[in-house]
Order: structure tokens, then C-alpha cells, then sequence
């Protein structure tokens, strides 16, 4: 094996070493590493096969961009696929599995460059696959999900926490490269609250790969410094391994911080991963440039690196490309990466300019050749030879590693996150970004600057008029010195090169080549956006961050028109891949949305309750006793049990609001359909809520318990919502009244004691007489319990339409309290009761739910009508329910349905057809709204909206499911099933 | 839709704390006649720029605000209390 580490160099710490495995071999490499420069040390050039035609791919950047060298790290739900091998610290023990490839990386199967490939031309997915029709589930898409596609993420579940976090500064800088170290230190040196974020863990970007000097020192030393004296001062915060993946309104940035290197297998849950926003009064984008590759034949082939990334490799991680290198091109920055490799000890074979007229001075050995191109390079998993093109000829040169550079691209994706365009300069041969953005500037090389010394003076200057417009001045800072920089300015972009033969890759993740572009342009899709699609240049993971400018460029070109001219395709977040990890912070398993329990659900859960999830609230709904074989059993049960003895249940989840205030009446007038404003202290009323269309919007009693004090109940999905409403009334449209509003939901625990014994269950623990006459159906009081012992309220309220009572007492004492009922109601045969128990007792009685005030019914509908007061001059919705077609005579109304036999049974959504009618739209009558067995009726019974429903009781009808196929013999009755003359009630 | 919103009571405050509701148009007179209603509850501007909306600061103060803010920016221009919402645009 070559011996690619160098033995002296590099910010790697060789008193470190590091085993680890690639695709299960044992490499070494040290502390400081990446796994890519780790991969590069040990000769592992090839890492991974392509998407579509799975050619050897080496690794091509040293940076975020890479779109080769994905591998899968880590084990089980720690395994991170398509991880980029560049940006991966190594650590001891890591284990890289490569992906795309089958069965392994070196004999790969789905290999078919030759074989295939004419079926896989841009649009293939369009062409080749489209006939016939059921081969594309069965077939074709089995054989592509096999063949194409990226690392398999993991089944297990993640075990590792991430957080999400706000910070807010005056100074937001992106990038830590000089101009972001520069910017950062000038604003902290004014004192001002700086956040300075990078994605690597180590700051400094390009300095920690430059070999220039600067002030003196070694650039990566200079960076060190900078970096100790940002540390210090305490209004800035630096973020390691952080990435800024998006830019919103408000001038807030997204970033993703890793907070932990490598967790071994063996730990616990660890924090890994942090969202951040940051709110910036300014930010500065300090972003730097991406080098653009060249487009030549074989530019994929395992050993060509773009020239950036390979001086990076050399001078940070000294690990050497191979022994002879080529250096192809366009610009100034071939010539420092030759500088270096020449003064490592490496061959240059040639550095191939495309420029005729370059003008750089070049102190080192290696040939140099002017108007020239590497048109092709050639090798199978390690490039070996590369065609050197020059006015016609070719000659060939040897060589085992290529260094191409195209030019620069300013990173600027996250300035375009707001609806910006990027636009073309051709003074830079590169887009940049959107003019016109507030708060947020680019400096150095993401605003298109060239050169060390430039980048710095801009960080200083962006700082400076970002500070200078929140009023601050920065204090004066020296440009630095920088020595022996080829400093490479803009030149002459370079898109299509003359004389290539083989495939030339412009989007190296998506496999598109250079002729898939031309066959775009050719078939018509010649705008980018159709292009992009068409070809599917820069739609995969690295979303085209090489490949767009190239592809832009090469289109423009068979065009016949500028870059600007052909427009880019929309930036959008996130700028690199964020893990849904991440995303999810700490809304996951038991975390994922709280769980409300009543203040009785201890009380439920004692006495055997079985619980259901009904939005965030855990309701018991039913008790069952040992010998009960089904839940029907228990629910009939505690039905029948109500209706012959008593009950007890929780309705602690209902909506609990008081209001207080002068005007509390007057705004409750206006606020309910019904009237409101003599409701007497001590009485509880059942109140109807419009919606300011004349729709229902919700139900519930309201109770007045003193001259300005109220108590009122909503459903309990309603809840918050019937607040909102509320204080939307008296803030917006009635702030004039004097009324307060405040949720108490959880501050009562309520009980529902149900049934003919009811009362002498509770004159048990409630001082006051509850006589008939004493306390009457409706009463609504303050009560002392026990003795005096305890203050709650009674409301003597039925849902049930039995004798019945609710309770509310603080709900710290609501165990206690729903233990005292239980003890006391042993003799009276007293049994808690579900919601289904409820439920079953409210369509008994024909009271209406939700599942029939859902938002397409008024009053009339559930025959309501003479709740809604016509003498008051106004209420939410009085003015849109005189609508003619509110009051239309063929509109749904609430009916009950029985099945003529009792043996039959239907389901709520069920449509009602007259009796021998076919079932087609034109002859639905309404629907099954809510159904249940009655066991008082002794078979199921359903409330319905059937038009003009309330005139056809006793109409024999059919209940048609078509979903089950079942047509069910059935009448239309009266809604109230138990009790019509409200006896019970007032018993 | 912007980040954050600034409350005339709590200050700037992530937008998650709120909740719009949509045009923050005065509710017509009980008299006002039928087209007045049908106005209020049916028809709405669609402007491109800035545009008053009702806001509920329903996580924070729990009072209903005025936001003027730009459709097509998202700027915020403006935001005061709904109790305000006799008196001008500021
Ligand atoms: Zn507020």
C-alpha cells in the first residue's frame, strides 16, 4: 500500500490513534481525522457505487456538499444512514458500512453502465417504465428500489434525546471561516450579544486547510487565536457543529447543533441533537464559496477531488492524493493546491489551465499547460490515465489521482429562503445573492470576494453597518497580513469541455451526466425548473450543491443564453439533511402530547375502570365486574342500575369557566341564543351557543351563584374553545361590559349522581335539605359538606333524565369526596358509570351531542326552536338564523329511529330511505347520528337527522349501510325514548 | 407567516403562542340589515399587503389583538389590543 499519510503535518494528533471498520475491514487513523481523510489515509479512495448506474465513487469534497461518500454508521436505533464520510468525525471503535451496492461494494450486481443505460437516459422514469400499467407496481418499482437508492434507515427506535431551544442576539453570524471569525470578534469587541454558529466541530473552515500565512503565523494558528479571544468574551456564543439549515420571517434562523460526538453503544440516552432558532436583529452569512467541479469524461471515477478538498486533505489531515496528480483548472486555485502537493513530496503532472492567458506566476516544478483540458479520465474503481486535450490532440498522462477546480460558488442558499432570486453576475461567473434583504448581509466569500485579506476586510465592514444600525460603533481592527496566497479571482466560467468521450457527470448523487442535459434541452424542458425534473439534476439528499451552477451553466450553453437568462431553481430549507430526530425534540412516545387525567381518574382506575383516550383526556368508560364476558354487558348494567337505583360518574372534563362582573349577565344575554339576563341566583339554565352564522356551537348549563358570579358548563372537546370564543366577545366586540372570564376546569372535580336515589345518597354528605322543594330541579347553590367540613357546589342538572345531581368539589378532594358517595350509596345500590353508560342514558332521554350539533344544524334542527329568544334585540347569531334557508321546511330535523325488529340492529351514519326506496342520493332522508343498545327499549335505538323528521313519527323507513351492505327495516319516533313528560326530572 | 409576533403586553413572542382568526372587521350593528351581515360573516378581502387580522395571544395574556401584517412580505407592521379596534391603524 502507498503510503498516503505524510509523516509530518496536519492538525491531527498522531499521539491519538483510532481503530476503526469500513465495510468490515480495520483501518487506523488518528484523533483530528474525519472519517473521509481517515478513509483517504488508509488508500480507500472507493467508497460507495452510484444511484442509478452504480459506478465506483470515490470521495469527492472535504466538506457538506459531498454527494459520494455516504455511508451508514453506528448500530441499531443508532445508526445513521447516508452520513457523510466528510463531515463525520472519526472516533475509536466507528463502524462504516458503505451503501448502494449489492452484494458488496467491489462486485456489484446492478453494475450495468454499459448493459442498461440506454434505458436510463434523462426521463427514463417517464419513458421506459410505462406499459403496461400493472407492472409498475409489481415490477418495475420493486427492481428500482432494489437496484437505485440510498442507506436503509433503521426500524429500532432512536434512544438518544434532542431538545429544542431559542436564542435571540443583536449579531447572528454564519460561518466560521476568517470573515465569520473576523465579524464575530469585531461585533464582540463592541460588546454586543454575538452568536457565532459553524457545522463543523472545529472552527476556522478554510483557514485549518490553508498554507498561507497570516499576521505572521500559520493560517490555522491565526484562526486558534481569534477563536481563544472569542471564547472569552462573555456576549458571545460560539456553536460547534452547528448548522444554520434555514432563514425565516422575522429575521429568526433554524439551526441544527450535534451536542454529542460519538455515543457508544453502551450508554443511556444522551442528548444528541438540538433545534435552535435564533432570533437575530442582524445576521451576517459568512458562508464561504463551493468549488465547482468540471465536467469532463470519467470526472467521477474514484481519485479525482475537487482541488480544494484535496489541499485540504493534504494540509490539515496530511494524508497525499496518490504519488502523481493532475491539476486541472480554471483558476488560481490549482496553482496553490500544486504549490502544496509539490512541497509534499507529491508529482504534479501537469497543471492543465483552460485559460489561454492566465497571468499567475508559479514558483513550483510541475509542467504547465495553458488552453488545455482533461477531456477524459480513465480507470475503473482508481483513476489511472487522463487525456490531456489541447487544440485537438490528446496526449495522455499518467497519473493516479485528479484535482479539478471550475471556479466558485458563493454559498447562498440560505439567503434565498425568503422568496429571493438568486441572480447572475457575470463579473463573479457565479450567482449570488437576491439584492434587497434586510437584516441579513453576505460577507467574504459567500458575497462573491476573493482572497484571505478580502474576506477579512468584508467580515469587518458588514459588521461594522450591521452595529452602525443598531446605533453601536465597532472599534477599529486591522485588516491582517496574509502571505504566499494565490488568490483565485473570478474568471471565465467553463462549462462544456471539448473532446470528451465518456459520460461527464454534472450531478454525481443523481447520476446525471452531461448528455442528459442536452437531451433535456433537445425534448423541450429547457427552463430549469422542467430540467431539474426531467433529468432530476440536484433533487437528491445534496440538493444539487455541485451539480446546479454546472447544470444552469450547460443549459444556458445549448441555449444560446446567459446563466441569468435560464434562472435557478428555488432554495429552500433545509440546507443540509436535519434528522427527524431533531424535528421532533422531545414530542415523541409518552412526551408526545400530554395526557390530561381528571382529578377522579384514580378514583375510576379503582374501581375498574377501562379507559378511553378522548382528545388529551382519559375518560372512564365503563366498570366492569368480573363475571361480565363483554363491555355491553358492564354498560347495561350500570344503564339499568341508574335507572332503578344510582349512579356516580366523572364528568370532571367538562368545560368549567366563571365569569364575574357587573355586566356578567348582559354579556351572557348576548352571548347564548336563549335568554339570560333573569336567570335567578341559585338556578342553573341550560344555555345554547350560536355561532354568528346561526349554527349550534355548543351546549352546556350555566348556573348564577351570586348577582355577579357564574358558573358555566361546556362540552368537554369544546372547552378551550368556548373560552377563546368568550373573551373574543368581551375583549373585541363588547369591551365596554364589565366581565371577567377565567377556566376552571381544573380546579373542580364533578360527579354526576344519577337515578331515583340519588338524593337520598347525597343527603348523606350535603348539609343543606335537598328536598324537593328545598332544592328543585334546576337549583344551582354553594354547598358545605360534611359537617362544614368541605365547601362545593350541587347543581341539580339530568343528562340522564333521572333524578340526578352534579357535584363539584376542589379537585384535591375529589377522591376522597367520590369515596364518601361510593360508602354512603352502598345501601341505595349505588355503582359508578362510564361514558358509554352516559351515553346510552342521553339517547334514551333524546339530549343532543355533538354528534348532532356538528356545524350544519340551528336550533329548529334539534328542536330547540323555542329555546332562542325573539325578544332580544341581539345575540351572536339572532342576525344570519332569520336566513330564509335556516328556516326551510324540508330541512333535517332530530328524530329517533327504532328497528321494527328488536332483534335487528343499525349503526350511527347509516342513511335513512323511505321505506321501499332505492338507495341513491336523490332519496336520502338523513342520517343515524348516534345509535346504542337500549336496554331500557330492549334494542337499539338511534337519534337521526331525517328531513322534516319531527312531522313523520311513526313513518316506517329503511336504514341503509351501504358499507355493510345492510338494509334494516325501521321507524321514525319521538326522540325522547324514556320519560316524555319530564316526571322524573322533577321527582 | 412571521416568527414572531409582538403582543402590546408580552412583548415579541413565538408565533406557536398564537392563534389567528382571520380579518379584524367590526361586527355590524344588530340593525345593520341583512347584506351588512352577510357581509361580515361571509365576504373577505384578499389584499395583497397589509392586512388587519384578528390574533389571539392564546398561550400568553389570553387577549385578542390587531396585527397588521403584509401578505406578501409577512411583515408586522402593527399590534395593539382587539379592544382598540374603533380607533385607526396606528
Ligand atoms: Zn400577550
Amino acid at each position: 500500500m502507498k503510503p498516503y499519510r505524510l509523516a509530518k503535518g496536519g492538525l491531527i494528533d498522531r499521539k491519538q490513534p483510532l481503530s476503526f471498520t469500513f465495510d468490515g475491514k480495520p483501518m487506523k487513523g488518528f484523533s483530528g481525522d474525519t472519517l473521509a481523510s481517515a478513509l483517504l489515509a488508509n488508500g480507500q479512495q472507493f467508497v460507495g457505487r452510484s444511484f442509478k448506474y452504480h459506478r465506483p465513487r470515490g470521495i469527492l469534497t472535504a466538506g457538506a456538499a459531498e454527494p459520494n461518500a455516504l455511508v451508514t454508521v453506528g448500530q441499531g436505533g443508532r445508526s445513521e444512514p447516508n452520513t457523510r464520510a466528510t463531515m463525520q468525525e472519526l472516533y475509536e471503535g466507528l463502524e462504516a458500512i458503505s451503501q448502494n451496492r449489492w452484494p458488496s461494494l467491489a462486485y456489484d450486481v446492478g453494475a450495468v453502465d454499459g448493459l442498461l443505460s440506454p434505458f436510463l437516459s434523462a426521463g427514463f422514469y417517464y419513458k421506459t417504465f410505462m406499459w403496461p400499467a400493472a407492472f409498475w407496481e409489481r415490477v418495475y418499482e420493486p427492481i428500482i428500489r432494489k437496484a437505485a437508492g440510498l442507506g436503509k434507515a433503521s426500524y429500532e427506535t432512536d434512544p438518544d434525546l434532542y431538545e429544542k431551544c431559542w436564542a435571540h442576539c443583536d449579531l447572528l453570524v454564519i460561518g466560521a471561516g476568517i470573515t465569520g471569525l473576523i465579524a464575530a470578534l469585531s461585533a464582540g469587541r463592541a460588546g454586543k450579544r454575538v452568536v457565532l454558529i459553524d457545522e463543523n466541530a472545529a472552527l476556522g473552515a478554510y483557514l485549518l486547510s490553508e498554507s498561507s500565512r497570516i499576521d505572521g503565523q500559520p493560517a490555522a494558528t491565526f484562526a486558534g487565536t481569534l477563536v481563544a479571544e472569542l471564547e472569552d468574551l462573555p456576549n458571545v456564543d460560539l456553536k460547534r457543529a452547528t448548522t444554520g439549515f434555514g432563514w425565516y420571517d422575522g429575521n429568526v434562523f433554524g439551526a441544527v447543533e450535534r451536542t454529542a460526538g460519538h455515543v457508544a453503544a453502551s450508554s443511556g440516552p444522551t442528548l444528541v441533537g438540538r433545534l435552535w432558532r435564533i432570533a437575530a436583529k442582524k445576521a451576517i452569512l459568512a458562508t464561504g464559496a463551493e468549488e465547482r467541479p468540471l465536467v469532463f469524461g470519467g470526472n467521477d471515477i474514484p481519485g479525482v477531488t475537487m482541488a480544494g478538498a484535496m489541499r485540504s486533505y493534504l494540509n490539515r489531515f496530511a494524508v497525499a492524493p496518490g504519488a502523481r496528480t493532475a491539476v486541472f483548472t480554471t483558476n488560481d486555485s490549482g496553482y496553490a493546491l500544486a504549490a502544496d502537493l509539490e512541497a509534499a513530496g507529491v508529482d504534479v503532472a501537469a497543471v492543465i489551465d483552460s485559460r489561454v492567458d492566465a497571468s499567475v506566476v508559479y514558483g513550483g516544478k510541475a509542467r504547465l499547460v495553458r488552453g488545455g483540458y482533461i477531456s477524459d479520465a480513465h480507470g475503473g474503481k482508481a483513476v489511472r490515465r487522463v487525456d490531456l486535450w489541447r487544440e485537438g490532440r490528446i496526449e495522455r498522462l499518467d497519473v493516479d489521482s485528479v484535482a479539478m477546480s471550475g471556479g466558485f460558488s458563493p454559498v447562498i442558499h440560505l439567503a434565498c429562503h425568503r422568496g429571493g432570486r438568486p441572480r447572475w453576475s457575470d463579473a463573479h461567473a457565479a450567482f449570488l445573492a437576491p439584492n434587497g434583504l434586510t437584516d441579513l448581509v453576505l460577507a467574504g466569500s459567500a458575497a462573491g470576494i476573493s482572497g484571505l485579506a478580502a474576506c477579512a476586510a468584508s467580515g469587518l465592514a458588514q459588521a461594522a453597518a450591521a452595529l452602525a444600525d443598531l446605533g453601536v460603533t465597532t472599534p477599529p481592527m486591522a485588516v491582517p497580513k496574509v502571505e504566499h496566497e494565490y488568490s483565485p479571482q473570478p474568471t471565465k466560467p467553463l462549462w462544456s469541455i471539448p473532446g470528451v468521450k465518456t459520460k461527464a457527470f454534472v450531478d454525481f448523487q443523481n447520476d446525471v451526466h452531461r448528455q442528459d442535459l442536452g437531451l433535456a434541452v433537445r425534448e423541450g424542458y429547457e427552463h430549469v425548473e422542467l430540467a431539474k425534473r426531467y433529468t432530476t439534476n440536484g433533487m437528491a439528499t445534496d440538493q444539487g450543491k455541485l451539480s446546479n451552477v454546472n447544470a444552469i451553466g450547460l443549459i444556458a450553453e445549448a441555449r444560446g443564453v446567459s446563466p441569468a437568462d435560464v434562472g435557478t431553481t428555488t432554495f429552500r430549507p433545509f440546507y443540509t439533511p436535519v434528522s427527524f430526530g431533531a424535528l421532533a425534540g422531545t414530542s415523541h412516545g409518552a412526551q408526545f402530547q400530554p395526557v390530561r387525567k381528571s382529578p377522579l381518574h384514580d378514583w375510576a382506575a379503582k374501581n375498574g375502570a377501562a379507559f378511553v383516550e378522548t382528545g388529551l383526556w382519559y375518560r372512564s368508560s365503563w366498570f366492569s365486574r368480573p363475571a361480565e364476558k363483554g363491555w355491553r354487558e358492564s354498560v347495561d348494567r350500570e344503564v339499568l342500575n341508574v335507572r332503578a337505583n344510582a349512579g356516580i360518574c366523572d364528568v370532571s372534563m367538562l368545560g368549567k369557566i366563571e365569569i364575574r362582573g357587573v355586566d356578567a349577565a348582559e354579556f351572557l344575554n348576548r352571548v347564548y341564543a336563549n335568554a339570560f339576563l333573569k336567570l335567578p341566583v341559585g338556578k342553573a339554565r341550560y344555555g345554547l351557543m350560536l355561532r354568528e352564522d346561526g349554527f349550534v356551537y355548543d351546549d352546556g348549563t350555566t348556573s348564577r351563584l351570586a348577582e355577579d358570579r357564574y358558573f358555566m358548563t361546556t362540552t368537554t372537546a369544546y372547552a378551550a374553545g368556548v373560552l377563546t370564543h368568550l373573551e373574543f366577545c368581551a375583549q373585541t366586540l363588547w369591551p365596554e361590559l364589565d366581565v371577567r372570564l377565567a377556566s376552571v376546569t381544573d380546579q373542580w372535580a364533578q360527579m354526576a349522581v344519577a337515578g331515583p336515589k340519588s338524593r337520598a345518597v347525597l343527603q348523606h354528605i350535603v348539609d343543606a335539605d335537598l328536598d324537593n322543594l328545598a332544592f328543585p330541579f334546576l337549583a344551582a347553590q354553594d354547598v358545605s359538606l360534611f359537617d362544614g367540613k368541605l365547601k362545593g357546589l350541587l347543581f341539580r342538572i339530568s343528562f340522564s333524565g333521572e333524578l340526578a345531581y352534579e357535584l363539584a368539589v376542589p379537585a384535591g378532594f375529589g377522591e376522597s369526596v367520590a369515596d364518601a358517595v361510593m360508602e354512603v350509596g352502598k345501601v341505595h345500590g349505588i355503582q359508578p358509570y362510564g361514558v358509554e353508560a352516559l351515553n346510552v342514558l342521553r339517547i334514551e332521554k333524546g339530549h343532543v351531542t355533538h354528534n348532532e350539533i356538528d356545524g350544519t344544524t340551528v336550533p329548529a334542527d334539534l328542536g330547540l326552536a323555542k329555546m332562542v329568544s325573539s325578544g332580544k334585540r341581539d345575540f351572536i347569531g339572532k342576525h344570519m338564523l332569520s336566513r330564509e334557508g335556516l328556516s326551510d321546511r324540508g330541512r333535517p330535523q332530530l328524530v329517533g329511529v327504532v328497528p321494527i325488529d328488536p332483534a335487528s340492529s343499525f349503526r350511527s351514519g347509516a342513511h335513512i330511505l323511505e321505506k321501499s326506496a332505492a338507495p341513491t342520493l336523490e332519496n336520502d332522508q338523513g342520517y343515524i347520528t348516534s345509535s346504542c343498545y337500549s336496554p331500557h327499549v330492549g334494542s337499539v335505538i338511534g337519534l337521526a337527522l331525517v328531513k322534516r323528521g319531527a312531522a313523520r313519527h311513526g313513518e316506517e323507513v329503511t336504514v341503509w349501510n351501504g358499507l355493510r351492505s345492510e338494509l334494516t327495516p325501521a321507524r321514525l319516533v319521538d326522540p325522547v325514548f324514556i320519560d316524555p313528560v319530564h316526571e322524573k326530572l322533577h321527582a | 407567516m412571521a416568527s414572531l409576533i409582538p403582543c402590546p403586553h408580552c412583548g415579541s413572542r413565538p408565533k406557536e403562542e398564537f392563534v389567528v382568526k382571520g380579518a379584524a372587521i367590526p361586527r355590524p350593528a344588530p340593525d345593520a340589515g341583512a347584506d351588512a351581515w352577510f357581509g361580515y360573516v361571509y365576504l373577505r378581502d384578499n389584499p395583497r399587503g397589509p392586512y388587519d387580522e384578528f390574533w389571539h395571544h392564546t398561550s400568553g395574556c389570553r387577549r385578542w389583538l390587531i396585527v397588521t401584517r403584509d401578505t406578501v412580505t409577512h411583515d408586522i407592521y402593527a399590534s395593539r389590543d382587539a379592544a382598540k379596534i374603533g380607533e385607526a391603524t396606528p
